[in-house]
């Protein structure tokens, strides 16, 4: 089962917040088609937000194709976001904890590997369209 | 189903009005935030819905009955007041007992499995309750006769952060469940924003503003460019709140309309901004139109 949060400072309305952290679990394989997503009371009881809220970013994963209501049971996941390279993100994953550990061996701290990530990112980025 | 309805609504104290002018009718199942600078009127107009005030002017009506009207129009609001009443001589298991004898629609199932999870002491009079505990167990108490109109007043100023987010995580399970309208006043606009999805704000005994929380996202802007005259601003454009610098110029618009003028860089307001402008607009008379000469 997914434990929602609400970050209040992101600008992101709460309902955005939702439907993008259930997206972000199915796509790295933590929700899988027929897995329930918690009970509208269930959120609003661990989060304290509005039962709207929920019901409006449920609704929306509905209409996006990702989950359905059933009456009286409740919102189930009706399609994986899992693709093809979920096979390869254990090693990849590896990979990158060794290469944050030089990282910070090296002595960088949060701001700068993340700059660092971005930078080589769009590098390599623009070097694929180039 | 309107759930508060009032229409030129007017409460005087003495000499002085404590809520003025006050028309706006909120529908039914929203979650309202009630909000304004202290005396702007809130606990008034919480009073005036509940039926513990009488109007000195206009009208109100609460789930489209008169507030206090009797019995059955009583047994459908519950009302929470500030700093959580409870009987101190009591004990936890009295309160439950004078809910079930009090109120028609009591849930009792309801009311004896919150004490239990809360783990409220049955024999533990209420008056050595913890801060924390006493708003639980008047929340228990308001929940519990099932109201369809719930409101509260400043239900959390005095709790800590813990206690604070349990008793909304415990007021939104209870609307999930029962689905009333709620309507509560707070200062905390990080927890109206979290919970509400209807908005009023109050200043000086007037409304300026209610609505659905998306809607009046939506319908306004921030606009921020090189410091000009606003006059010129289109008339589908209505100022809610001029600011200056030497340099800039700083401006929240309602309108359903796109700003189409480019110097203008146009974003999008959250819950707090909105509050505020509505808030300090009230400070002066109307926002100014009128733009003093540029410093040298």
């Amino acid at each position: 089962m997914i434990e929602f949060r609400i970050d209040p400072g992101s600008g992101v309305a709460p309902y955005r917040q939702l439907v993008q952290q259930v997206r972000q679990a199915l796509r790295l394989g933590l929700l899988h088609e027929g897995d329930q997503l918690p009970t509208v009371k269930g959120v609003v009881g661990q989060v304290a937000i509005n039962p709207n809220t929920v019901l409006k970013a449920y609704r929306e994963l509905e209409h996006e194709g990702l989950a359905e209501g059933r009456p009286g049971l409740g919102t189930f996941v009706t399609r994986s976001l899992t693709d093809s390279t979920l096979a390869a993100h254990k090693a990849l994953r590896a990979e990158l904890s060794r290469w944050l550990v030089k990282a910070r061996r090296a002595g960088l701290d949060d701001d700068s590997i993340t700059a660092l990530f971005d930078s080589t990112f769009r590098g390599t980025a623009e070097e694929d369209i180039a | 189903m309107i759930a508060i309805d009032a229409d030129h609504l007017g409460k005087r104290y003495g000499q002085r009005w404590a809520l003025r002018d006050c028309t706006l009718s909120v529908p039914e199942g929203h979650i309202v935030g009630l909000v304004g600078a202290n005396g702007a009127g809130k606990t008034t107009l919480l009073h005036l819905a509940v039926g513990l005030l009488v109007p000195t002017a206009g009208t109100i009506t609460a789930l489209g009955a008169r507030p206090g009207a009797g019995p059955q129009q009583l047994s459908r609001v519950g009302f929470l007041a500030q700093d959580a009443p409870v009987y101190s001589s009591l004990t936890v298991a009295e309160h439950l007992r004078l809910g079930q004898r009090l109120n028609p629609r009591w849930e009792r199932e309801l009311a004896t499995d919150r004490v239990r999870r809360l783990g409220l002491d049955p024999g533990q009079r209420a008056g050595r309750l913890s801060g924390g505990q006493r708003s639980q167990l008047a929340l228990t108490m308001a929940m519990g006769k099932r109201p369809e109109l719930l409101a509260l007043d400043e239900p959390v100023a005095s709790l800590d952060p813990l206690a604070r987010r349990a008793f909304l995580q415990d007021l939104m399970e209870l609307a999930a469940d029962l689905t009333p309208t709620v309507v509560l006043s707070s200062h905390l606009l990080s927890d109206v924003e979290r919970v509400c999805d209807y908005l009023i704000v109050l200043a000086d005994g007037q409304v300026r503003l209610h609505g659905a929380v998306d809607e009046l996202l939506a319908d306004h802007k921030i606009l921020t460019g090189p410091r000009r005259d606003v006059q010129s601003l289109p008339s589908s454009q209505e100022i809610v709140r001029v600011s200056h610098t030497d340099r800039q110029t700083t401006v929240v618009i309602r309108t359903a309309q796109p700003v189409l003028d480019p110097r203008w860089v146009v974003s999008t307001i959250g819950l707090e901004e909105l509050v505020l402008a509505y808030m300090s607009s009230s400070a002066g008379d109307r926002p100014t139109r009128a733009l003093g000469p540029v410093p040298a």
